[in-house]
């Protein structure tokens, strides 16, 4: 009768709980904005009295989110809950300024700690603490191609960059682009395949432990691999989003296209191709068996005012029923391993298998590796690169940048 | 004499048309592919037919971004109404008191009142965020109402103080033997000479704070985003499907433009008086 | 008595708005200027702390954003900045110019093409960014124009092209800042030379020598940088100098055919009697008297140019480094970087270069008024 009693008193209070509000702060919206809101469906299918707020600040890919997020943080405003990049971008940003929850408990009490590989767990821990639940992995070092193209071209598909470097001439000779690339930000996420094609994952994670300087001779080499690269790209790089160079590689006017596989979903869902027909994919050049990751991700604020309804939140985005409604529509994989493949597509299910198999390292433009100061001024370092030509003032620009911020501290 | 200068200036007339048939084209090449653009079905919008009217008129994008901006255009004209009354009143009272109840120090004081108008919102954008959040404003309508009331009391004060020095101290002086008071001389001479005073200032403002970009964009939660953040979010998205950001170019744009064309006249007015001196 | 009473109750009546632009505007910018004195951000770990410890380090932060090896950015934006503000003003100056001219020729519908020529003015500038932004695709809108005509499609890149022109060493920054004060020295000294004002004519004589002695003997050996660091002008502006003329030239016109409406028609007539010719009008009478009105276009438009933010960041995006500006930094410097210090600084170096365009103007503008 007690026990009865407590179990009845316990339930009111989870009732009482799932009331009030959550806000959900994220950039997420047009293409991304269903996997969002098919979880949010779910969320108010389980907690039919919480109000849930989705705070989506688009545009300008990403700043207006952080600017708006930014000022909340300093005026002691955090939302309930927000997207953050799995890795530096959350530890290096929030967790050093002391502005998240450990999540440990959290984990413990859900058994995730057996189902995330090691290496993410890793990647979420700082200072004896998991400050974050992923909602889903995406793999940064993937290039794109279309095989009829390809086949047409006369050329395989390169496994190093000095292949993909011989066959350039010959495809710019037939007219088509080697490699397609896009704004600013596609630029940066070429480099961070190319540095990984030149250095191999141990070098790669040296760079962010700071046991290799960023001026190192083998950072020369990256940049002149890089430079060699960018000399087989469309000239009108910064005005196309990553969509519409994945569209050249899609009708044939380039022949590859370096991106993440967000662009899978792309191809796939928007354009309705097949994967494995209508699009081709291989590990960018050099990195084959190496999975380098990125994961977003959602933490606990300090100072919130839903906490519990957080926490349900938070409990959904981890199980693996969440994150296979998510992914499927995103495009990414579950960083779950019990996650249902049969729910995902040819590529994903690809993409799940490498998960389990490959050394993973972390992304640097999408915010595992570096912490946020580091990213946000690399744009400066490619500059420098970009209008000066000089792989030595590149390297020593993101070698004192590096120091600035304290990388590998 | 006179003929001679009429048959030369004759002789450059089509010049002069055919220069303003020139800027004309430059001025209108934009508004035709915003709407050709908007009127396409999007999925034939691309590149190299940008130039051509659409095949089949397709409405279905203003159906679209409507749903998708009503309520930020709510937002927006709650914002605009509420923040140009109040900034008019105010401005109304300031340049009354400045221009004729002149004290010691005012011409110190207007100048530094002035000054705000062309600050660069960036020097103050972070103090004005803690500040609204402190007095627990940020992310209402209510905040930005106030932001822009205070940043657009400099222009309203100076609207009206210049409009005021026109009206003859004489006029005050016989309200003044009449017996009236300060709020007397203000209620029964000044404010019923106001109104053409007003229309410039509610149109300036209500231009000015409809299309405000920085404020509204830092300052705004998503319940209360005005309609210029919602407009960059969907053009600066990616994959653009440019039907819909061209329709909602064109309903952001509606409210000013109309107010433009309909009351042009006190508009420039509103302009003219921007540049200080009147 | 009532009078000081009503006195009294007028200052009352200002009193809220002076306190609140004092709050908003003195207030928040000693904040701003503080923080810029200050290492807040460069420490990850307190740039985002509820209560952060914050150091002051006085002017560290301007000596990198000036001199620093990594803020070659900044140092591009200010060139940008400059560049931009130039063609922007003369831009809008000289399609002003022209229109108003235009208009002012009994002009058949001359209504229609001044409501023409103005309607941009009631536009956002987010609205102008937007639709230019589909005008300046790479491979369509402008440059898919000549094909209309048969033509081969232009192959200018709109925005993001990299190519830069006029380079100069940043290093030679004083040596053209000597040659800059020493040009106006020069018309100083003329002009104080032709009124004969004995006074003024000296000191800027002196200063003009002092100044020329320098540029030509100190000036070049000013290490600024340990290294030769080239700026130039970024053709990728010329997209955004467009949009942003198409957008303000009305307002030019608007100005300059209010001066020429405002000159009396005696005054032409007496010109033509004395035989001048319409260009001669133009330019021995008209223009001369609209001189005023162009100093104060200049300066709004300036104004304007210095703080331009929305219409870069709605054409170009936030992330094109060839079309950056310093306000467009400091909220990338700011809000994705963290550096409020770094942020704060180039806020403050923005606002010092808006007062000095505005407060000049303000003080003449209102001291002549006094007189008048």
């Amino acid at each position: 009768m007690k026990r009865l009693l407590a179990l009845l008193l316990v339930s009111l209070f989870t009732l009482a709980a799932a009331q009030g509000q959550l806000e959900i702060f994220s950039w997420w919206a047009g293409d991304e904005g269903p996997a969002l809101q098919a979880l949010i469906d779910q969320y108010q299918g389980m907690y039919p009295d919480v109000e849930v707020e989705n705070a989506t600040v688009t545009g300008g890919s990403g700043v207006n989110a952080r600017a708006v997020l930014k000022t909340r943080m300093l005026g002691g405003d955090p939302p309930d809950s927000f997207q953050v990049h799995a890795g530096q971008e959350l530890i290096g940003t929030w967790v050093v300024a002391d502005r998240m929850e450990d999540l440990t408990f959290l984990y413990k009490e859900q058994g995730w700690l057996e189902k995330y590989p090691a290496g993410l767990i890793d990647l979420l821990s700082a200072e004896d603490g998991i400050w974050s639940v992923p909602v889903n992995i995406h793999r940064s070092n993937v290039m794109w191609y279309n095989p009829a193209k390809i086949a047409e071209l006369g050329i395989s598909v390169p496994t190093t960059w000095d292949e993909f470097l011989s066959s350039c001439s010959s495809v710019q000779a037939q007219g088509v682009t080697p490699l397609v690339m896009g704004e600013n930000w596609t630029q940066q996420h070429l480099w961070e395949s190319v540095a990984l094609g030149v250095l191999g994952p141990d070098d790669w994670d040296a760079l962010w432990s700071g046991d290799l300087a960023f001026n190192d001779p083998k950072l020369i080499k990256v940049w002149d691999t890089f430079g060699e690269v960018l000399a087989c790209t469309n000239d009108d790089a910064a005005g196309l989003s990553w969509q519409q160079a994945t569209d050249r590689v899609v009708s044939g006017e380039a022949a590859f296209n370096i991106m993440g596989d967000w662009a899978a979903g792309y191809m796939s869902t928007t354009l309705g191709l097949t994967p494995g027909e209508g699009f081709g994919w291989a590990a960018s050049p050099g990195t084959e068996g190496v999975f380098m990751m990125l994961s977003d991700s959602f933490g606990l604020p300090k100072g919130i005012a839903n906490r519990d309804n957080t926490l349900n939140w938070l409990r959904l985005l981890g199980s693996v029923e969440g994150q296979d409604i998510f992914n499927p529509l995103k495009g990414s994989i579950a960083p779950s391993f019990d996650s249902d493949l049969s729910r995902y597509n040819a590529y994903s299910q690809a993409a799940a298998a490498d998960w389990k198999t490959n050394r993973v390292v972390g992304s640097l433009v999408h915010g595992a590796a570096a912490k946020e100061a580091f990213m946000s001024q690399f744009a400066t370092v490619l500059e420098i690169y970009l209008s000066s030509n000089n792989a030595g003032s590149a390297a020593n620009a993101a070698q004192a940048i590096a120091s600035q911020v304290g990388v590998g501290q | 004499m006179s003929v001679a200068i009429k048959r030369r200036r004759a002789n450059w007339r089509w010049l002069y048309y055919s220069l303003l048939g020139l800027t004309t084209l430059f001025f209108l090449v934009p508004v035709y592919l915003v709407i050709v653009t908007s009127l396409k079905e999007p999925a034939t919008i691309n590149l190299a037919t940008t130039w051509q009217l659409p095949e089949k008129w397709y409405w279905q994008s203003f159906a679209e971004a409507w749903i998708a901006f009503a309520p930020k255009l709510l937002n927006s004209l709650i914002l605009t109404v509420s923040a140009t009354i109040l900034s008019a009143l105010l401005g109304s009272m300031n340049g009354y008191v400045l221009s004729k109840w002149q004290f010691r120090g005012a011409n110190i004081i207007f100048p530094l009142m002035l000054f705000g108008m062309f600050i660069p919102y960036q020097s103050i954008l972070i103090p004005l965020f803690q500040f609204l959040r402190g007095i627990g404003l940020y992310g209402s309508i209510g905040g930005l109402v106030l932001a822009h009331v205070v940043y657009g009391l400099p222009i309203t004060t100076l609207i009206f103080r210049n409009y005021y020095a026109e009206i003859p101290n004489e006029m005050l002086e016989a309200g003044k033997i009449d017996g009236a008071g300060f709020f007397g001389i203000y209620r029964s001479i000044i404010f019923p000479l106001s109104i053409s005073g007003f229309v410039v200032v509610i149109i300036w403002q209500f231009t000015q704070i409809w299309n405000e970009f920085l404020f509204a964009v830092t300052l705004s939660r998503i319940s209360s985003q005005p309609i210029t953040v919602a407009l960059a979010n969907l053009a600066g998205g990616e994959a653009v499907k440019w039907n819909l950001p061209m329709a909602g170019a064109i309903l952001a744009a509606l409210p000013t433009l109309l107010i433009y064309i309909l009351l042009g006249r006190y508009f420039i007015r509103g302009l003219l008086a921007g540049s200080v001196k009147g | 008595m009532k009078l000081n009473r009503d006195r009294i109750t007028a200052i009352l009546m200002l009193l809220p708005s002076i306190i609140l632009l004092g709050i908003f505007v003195y207030g928040f910018i000693g904040q701003t200027a503080y923080t810029s004195l200050t290492d807040w951000g460069l420490n990850p770990a307190q740039a985002l702390a509820i209560n952060p410890e914050i150091k002051f380090v006085g002017f560290d932060v301007y000596r990198e954003l000036f001199t620093g090896f990594i803020d070659v950015r900044f140092r591009q934006d200010l060139v940008n900045t400059f560049f931009f503000t130039i063609f922007f003003i003369t831009g809008s100056l000289g399609i002003g110019l022209l229109l108003a001219f235009l208009l002012d020729q009994n002009i058949k519908g001359e209504n229609f093409f001044r409501t023409i020529f103005l309607f941009p003015m009631s536009l956002s500038f987010i609205v102008t960014g937007t639709v230019w932004r589909w005008l300046l695709q790479p491979r369509g809108g402008l440059n898919t124009l000549p094909t209309l005509i048969g033509l081969e499609p232009g192959q200018f890149r709109w925005l993001t092209s990299r190519r830069q022109i006029w380079q100069f060493n940043w290093q030679d920054l004083p040596y053209f800042t000597g040659l800059l004060v020493a040009a106006i020295l020069i018309l100083i000294t003329v002009n104080s030379f032709r009124q004969s004002r004995r006074q003024r004519l000296i000191i800027s004589l002196i200063s003009l020598i002092l100044v020329l002695a320098w540029t030509f003997s100190g000036a070049r050996s000013v290490e600024l940088l340990p290294y030769p660091e080239t700026h130039g002008f970024n053709l990728a502006f010329i997209g955004i100098i467009m949009a942003a003329v198409w957008q303000m030239s009305g307002y030019t016109m608007a100005l300059y055919l209010a001066g020429l409406r405002g000159i009396p028609g005696e005054l032409r007539e007496a010109a033509r009697v004395d035989g001048a010719g319409e260009w001669q009008l133009y330019r021995y009478v008209i223009l001369p008297l609209l001189q005023p009105i162009t100093l104060s276009a200049m300066i709004i438009l300036g104004h304007i140019s210095l703080k331009i933010f929305d219409l870069i960041f709605a054409m170009a995006g936030a992330d094109n480094a060839t079309t950056d500006v310093p306000a467009l930094l400091m909220y990338l410097t700011t809000f994705r970087g963290n550096q409020f210090s770094k942020g704060a600084a180039i806020a403050m170096v923005l606002l010092i270069m808006v007062a000095a365009v505005i407060i000049p103007y303000l003080w003449t503008s209102l001291r002549s008024e006094v007189k008048r």
